[in-house]
């Protein structure tokens, strides 16, 4: 059965963690806008940004920790674009959402072209390589299969706890979680809504940058364009069927990353009958079919899409 | 401190001018990029205007580009105004100039006068039934169509690329993955002799127009903009909300389908994957430059047409990326958006003093 021969591979369990991570990062970032009450459709956009800083800070020497840093630095300061004028200016989540993917987008692939004008194959930096983890990374099977993988793998799964930490175990994450609930209450409590959630929707993008920072600076050596392709409307979907949570956010990224990379190896076995586009549209129906599925009983942050105003119910 | 105060009365000079100051205020901010990639600003803003408006060829460009955008921004402009976030005309552009194409190309053959009603009513059925799958997965499912429409954007471009490499392919393309050409029947003709100007921008001005008089003097209008404005309230005034979504949805498919049948029948005589540079997407930006007034649709069609053609223009002349083009695009979506603040609220600087415990103004 080769069927089952995929998912015995310790090949197709690496290529779904590695297809997961910046997946993981989108979703953790989604999560952090949302919970704090503010949809961020920005996140296509800022995935670019992300992309290109990151890879254009090493291809610059900045090294591969320096590009990660400003990475995350240019996704917080989209996000703090998105939340000045969803926060304080309460404009629509929606368009302004669409207007920070545009922008984001078109600033990344105009400063890309400026710096370039001319390549025809994009320049390549030195990526992250799989760590090699003593004793771990040799065990049978689940050594190739789980820990085999770049450093920023690891930094995503950490990013998982850390959001899981600081959403439920911390004062900040208690207020976060408030304002995307019921504002008004945390207003009540002394602290600045506005804060609270500009503080968020930056955080949160910089958690996008770092989702498409890692497809340049860990999937691949390059920048190119289009190569986003859907990934961050992805994570809005996920994260809707992951009931903005973490540890499901995780397992939602996971459980999609090895369906895609079942896929390519099913494309292997009978890609000769059936064309490609059928398994491309997969994660994209995939995506859809998971947010129908929950969209229901989906238990949203009671605030979102709703600015709040100083004194006003 | 900044305060907003509600306005009561907006002039509507007022109104109408703002858009247009955030064009203006896109454009100038233009400089910017042009200035760090190396451009002399003033020339480029002079390569601009006259490669959009310099010669009656430009012309004949800019009115060819602002063909599709003018459906794209009433497509968005239509579903936007009863608030159903369709940011999928660039998928329902795509399956309209399938249609099309799967009808003009050769299956049937029959007069012009026939062919062309028939592959029109094609393409608006195949925008409208692919709009229809987001709008009943929201009403029936509760599924956010901002996603779905979205996602269906690149499943429909697969599916695009995978009929044009496969059962639509063009025997004679050369190995490109195109389809076959359209009947001269099914052909939108030309304009004017040796430019790309066509009657399919006939076509979206008449479009215009039946959407206005929808808008403003029909049942459907109504309901449409008391679904907008408040959900429940028209629920309560015995709107049949659901219904109204439907209609809404099938019409803005529609409209957006029509963009991809005049590209195919009007511009290109093909069907290629990247028939379409963004026009689905662009309609948001166009629609919401237009105050989501279809009239106003046409005048941001052709402001955003021009900065399409004079940034392509400018950007051959003085090698300034021509992604310049879609930085003005994104950031007039940004200054419209932002601007709307000034049409709903005066903005005053106030000092600011100690805030009492208890909110003033609560009404």
């Amino acid at each position: 059965m080769e069927y089952i021969d995929i998912l015995l591979s310790a090949n197709f369990w690496a290529a779904a963690i590695r297809i997961a991570t910046p997946l993981i990062f989108g979703v953790l970032g989604a999560l952090v806008c949302e919970r704090a009450g503010v949809l961020n459709l920005g996140i296509e956009g800022i995935f670019v940004v992300g992309a290109m800083c990151g890879w254009m800070a090493v291809w610059l020497g900045a090294g591969l920790w320096g590009g990660i840093l400003i990475a995350a630095l240019a996704g917080a300061f989209f996000g703090l674009l998105h939340g000045i004028l969803t926060v304080p200016l309460g404009l629509s989540q929606h368009v302004s959402g669409l207007g920070i993917t545009m922008f984001a987008t078109s600033v990344s692939y105009f400063t890309y072209r400026t710096a370039l004008p001319k390549v025809s194959s994009p320049p390549r930096i030195e990526a992250f390589q799989p760590l090699d983890i003593p004793v771990l990374s040799d065990l049978p099977f689940i050594g190739p299969a789980l820990f085999q993988q770049t450093s920023m793998t690891f930094l995503a799964l950490a990013m998982v706890l850390l959001v899981s930490y600081v959403l439920y175990r911390t004062p900040l994450g208690l207020a976060i979680r408030a304002v995307g609930d019921n504002p008004s209450a945390v207003e009540a409590q002394g602290l600045s809504v506005f804060a609270l959630r500009i503080g968020a929707i930056m955080a949160g993008s910089a958690l996008m940058a770092l989702g498409g920072a890692f497809l340049t600076m860990s999937a691949f050596d390059a920048f190119f364009f289009g190569m986003i392709n859907g990934r961050g409307w992805i994570c809005i979907a996920l994260v809707v069927f992951a009931s903005w949570r973490p540890g499901k956010a995780l397992l939602g990224a996971l459980l999609f990353g090895a369906f895609d990379a079942f896929q390519i190896r099913l494309q292997n076995e009978v890609g000769a009958v059936i064309p490609s586009q059928v398994f491309l549209m997969i994660p994209y129906l995939l995506s859809i079919i998971a947010l129908v599925l929950v969209a229901r009983k989906a238990d949203y942050p009671r605030a979102l899409l709703q600015p709040y105003f100083r004194g006003q119910r | 401190m900044i305060r907003f105060e509600p306005r009561s009365n907006v002039s509507s000079l007022f109104a109408f001018a703002l858009p247009i100051i955030a064009g203006i205020t896109a454009l100038v901010l233009a400089a910017i990029p042009i200035a760090a990639a190396g451009g002399e600003v003033f020339a480029a803003y002079g390569h601009i205007f006259k490669g959009a408006f310099g010669s009656k060829f430009a012309l004949s460009e800019l009115l060819a580009r602002a063909t599709p955008l003018i459906f794209t921004g009433l497509a968005v402009s239509v579903a936007f105004r009863a608030k159903l976030w369709n940011i999928g005309a660039e998928g329902q552009l795509y399956v309209g100039a399938l249609a099309a194409v799967a009808i003009g190309s050769g299956a049937i053959s029959a007069p012009s006068y026939i062919m062309i009603p028939l592959i029109i009513l094609a393409g608006m059925i195949a925008g409208g039934t692919l709009m229809l799958v987001p709008t009943l997965l929201k009403t029936k499912l509760g599924a956010d169509e901002v996603v779905t429409t979205l996602l269906l954007n690149f499943v429909v471009l697969l599916f695009v690329q995978m009929m044009l490499e496969g059962p639509m392919k063009d025997p004679m393309g050369m190995g490109w993955p195109q389809s076959e050409p359209m009947t001269s029947a099914a052909t939108l003709p030309k304009m004017f002799a040796r430019m790309r100007i066509h009657w399919g921008l006939v076509i979206a001005l008449v479009s215009a127009l039946i959407i206005y008089i929808m808008m403003k003097r029909s049942v459907w209008g109504f309901e449409i903009r008391a679904t907008g404005e408040n959900v429940s309230a028209a629920k309560h005034a015995g709107i049949p909300v659901t219904s109204t979504f439907i209609k809404v949805g099938l019409i803005s498919g529609a409209l957006a389908g029509l963009a991809g049948v005049s590209e195919v029948a009007g511009l290109k005589g093909y069907l290629t994957a990247d028939i379409s540079p963004g026009f689905g997407y662009t309609g948001v930006v166009v629609a919401m430059l237009a105050g989501l007034s279809p009239v106003g649709v046409v005048v941001a069609a052709v402001f955003i047409a021009a900065v399409f053609v004079g940034a392509d223009s400018m950007s051959r002349a003085m090698g300034v990326s021509s992604y310049i083009a879609d930085l003005v695009v994104a950031m007039s979506l940004i200054c419209v958006l932002v601007s709307s603040l000034f049409v709903c609220f005066k903005i005053r600087f106030v000092r600011p003093k100690k805030t009492p415990l208890v909110a003033k103004g609560e009404a």
